[in-house]
């Protein structure tokens, strides 16, 4: 790992870490759908956080009586769905909160997660041992049925969907940060560290955290991507945001009973699920050339 | 190597009634009450009184502390017995044998195909990288992991059943019963559940088929004058499967998790519906039951799994 010698040395070691940003610059920016999934990004997450001003309708509150179901038209972009509500301001208000879940789960589950693998891995013992085997138990099972179970034991809620994914998604970053811990425990300097007599706490902070970064955040950037894959797969099936709430799992269920006579209701919002998955994908690929070529391929 | 089995066997078990525990005393948390969930469905067709419900309680053992139902559970399901379903009225045991066989049928069709198309064109894709046929793989690999499942299985309904009208759009039919309306009903669901895992094979086959054939061994191959289908099939391809396998037992899972989805869009008659119906209904026995069969499988493909990579590869050596 090239940021160990950055991080031994100091100050002294300046003007590599120049080169390793530009490096990282023309790696990340070298390969074109890269920069295709930030600009989608950057717009998605533009419109989530906008969606209150640029929705050119209120997205709970439809036309029952006059605009029930409408074909796409020059007022309506994408069409009414079966209350009357447009559906472009849907989608846009669920775009807000896929991206809520996905930030605020990710946050959750790779703090909580990177605990669990930076203690098991740096004290190891029984503790350890019982630490990664309750994680293999919950990471063997599949995510989405975790998190159905959990979501049942709650109740509907995007709070309750966050939580359900995040107890879903902690055991993956444990694992990860474990293996990790394990290896970079090994190195001189964490011994050179531990002789001149630091704590437990601060070789964790200091020395195996930060030389855990690089592969934590790509994990963490293609792991969005598969987070708002599960919540649509949630909110299709009817466990997630409530209603009136947009969610664009939600919409692909709402619309697939009107598949024939208007498939827009249903396309427009899977469309969109795929898109900001595609992204998250590509832009995690991109981080993960750029700052570890080791894992290329891996994961 | 027996050992290891035997250690793993062990291990294997200790996950499953760790995952049991769990589920057990977690569904118990739920903040409705099955039978009132069940009366729910009742009441139209007649009233019941709150002198039958406390009947009913007393007869599903709802009314015993938590532990002693736990301990009643596992009693049961050691001497195979796994209860009774609330909500179906019949015992788990005969619901799971209904349903089990369904999901297999499709899970293992899925599976097979994911696997063998994964490898197929992730190999394709190494050993002729930069050409077309490279970049066309990896755009529909890349499109496969992220395609939402239920959208796509939707997106065919809409086109293949409705509008062109070639495949029956949802059901499902024994193939011992009809076989070819039963291969034509499958084709959907199947291409659905494989997808996602197919697309992660065909990727991790390639990126480590690029790997391997950077390798000395391969040169010398190569240099002997070896064909090249013998060189990648023979010498190549075995070796960078070793990643692919980590991945294999990952589908199981994935294809589990998937069926949940796929069998509620084609309305199939499979363990992934009864889970999710079963959750609705908050039937306890049967979420229990579902859950131990598919950590149960899961923990004995792990093993297999891990097993086979010493097949692989010789120079892993289990001690």
């Amino acid at each position: 790992m090239a940021e160990n010698t950055t991080t031994l040395t100091g100050a002294a070691e300046a003007p590599p870490r120049v080169s390793e940003w530009r490096r990282f610059r023309r790696v990340f920016f070298q390969r074109k759908l890269v920069v295709f999934g930030l600009v989608i990004l950057a717009i998605m997450l533009f419109v989530a956080i906008t969606a209150n001003w640029i929705a050119p309708f209120n997205p709970y509150i439809g036309d029952l009586a006059n605009k029930s179901l409408l074909l796409p038209n020059s007022e309506h972009w994408l069409g009414t769905d079966l209350q009357g509500r447009d559906v472009l301001s849907r989608l846009m208000f669920g775009t807000r909160s896929a991206f809520q879940v996905g930030f605020i789960t990710v946050a959750m589950a790779a703090m909580i997660g990177m605990a669990l693998g930076v203690i098991s891995g740096y004290f190891g013992g029984v503790l350890g041992m019982v630490i990664m085997r309750l994680m293999d138990a919950l990471m063997g099972f599949p995510m989405i049925i975790l998190a159905m179970v959990v979501s049942a034991v709650l109740g509907a809620g995007l709070q309750n969907v966050i939580i359900a994914l995040t107890v879903a998604t902690v055991p993956g970053y444990a694992r990860v940060m474990n293996a990790l811990t394990l290896s970079i425990r090994e190195n001189d300097y964490i011994m050179a560290e531990r002789s001149i007599g630091a704590s437990n706490s601060r070789t964790m902070f200091k020395h195996i955290l930060p030389n855990a970064m690089p592969p934590m955040i790509v994990l963490v950037t293609l792991q969005l991507g598969s987070l708002i894959l599960a919540e649509a797969a949630l909110s299709f099936l009817g466990i997630g945001i409530k209603p009136p709430g947009a969610a664009w799992g939600a919409m692909v269920n709402d619309g697939y009973r009107y598949m024939l006579t208007n498939p827009v209701l249903s396309f427009a919002p899977g469309f969109a699920i795929m898109l900001v998955v595609f992204a998250f994908n590509m832009v995690g690929d991109g981080l993960r050339d750029a700052l570890d070529p080791r894992l290329r391929g891996t994961m | 190597m027996t050992t290891y089995i035997i250690r793993r066997l062990l291990a294997g078990l200790l996950i499953i009634f760790l995952v049991t525990v769990i589920t057990f005393f977690v569904i118990r948390l739920l903040p409705g009450d099955p039978i009132a969930v069940y009366i729910g469905q009742q009441a139209a067709s007649g009233a019941v009184t709150e002198r039958e419900l406390e009947i009913l309680r007393e007869q599903y053992g709802l009314n015993d502390p938590i532990v002693v139902q736990f301990f009643n559970w596992l009693g049961g399901v050691l001497t195979g017995d796994l209860g009774e379903s609330l909500f179906f009225k019949q015992s788990v045991g005969s619901l799971m044998a209904d349903r089990f066989p369904v999901t297999l049928h499709l899970g293992l069709t899925s599976f097979v195909i994911a696997n063998l198309l994964g490898v197929l064109m992730g190999v394709l894709a190494a050993i002729r990288r930069g050409t077309w046929l490279d970049t066309l793989v990896t755009t529909l690999a890349n499109i496969g992991i992220t395609i939402p499942v239920f959208w796509l299985g939707l997106l065919m309904m809409y086109v293949f059943g409705l509008q062109l009208k070639l495949l029956p759009i949802a059901g499902y039919v024994s193939p011992f019963e009809d076989f070819s309306k039963s291969t034509q009903l499958l084709v959907m669901p199947v291409f659905c559940m494989a997808v996602t895992s197919l697309a992660g094979i065909a990727r991790q086959t390639r990126s480590s088929m690029l790997e391997v054939v950077r390798q000395d061994y391969i040169r010398t191959a190569w240099s002997k004058g070896l064909r090249e289908r013998v060189v990648i099939f023979r010498h190549a391809l075995k070796i960078s499967l070793l990643p692919v396998i980590t991945m294999m037992g990952m589908a199981v899972g994935m294809i589990f998790g998937g069926s949940v989805l796929i069998e509620t869009v084609f309305a199939i008659p499979g363990i992934g519906r009864l889970l999710t119906q079963s959750i609705f209904n908050q039937d306890y026995q049967v979420i229990q039951s579902g859950v131990l069969i598919i950590a149960g499988i899961i923990v004995l493909v792990n093993l297999i799994v891990d097993i086979s990579y010493g097949w692989f590869d010789p120079r892993i050596r289990y001690s």
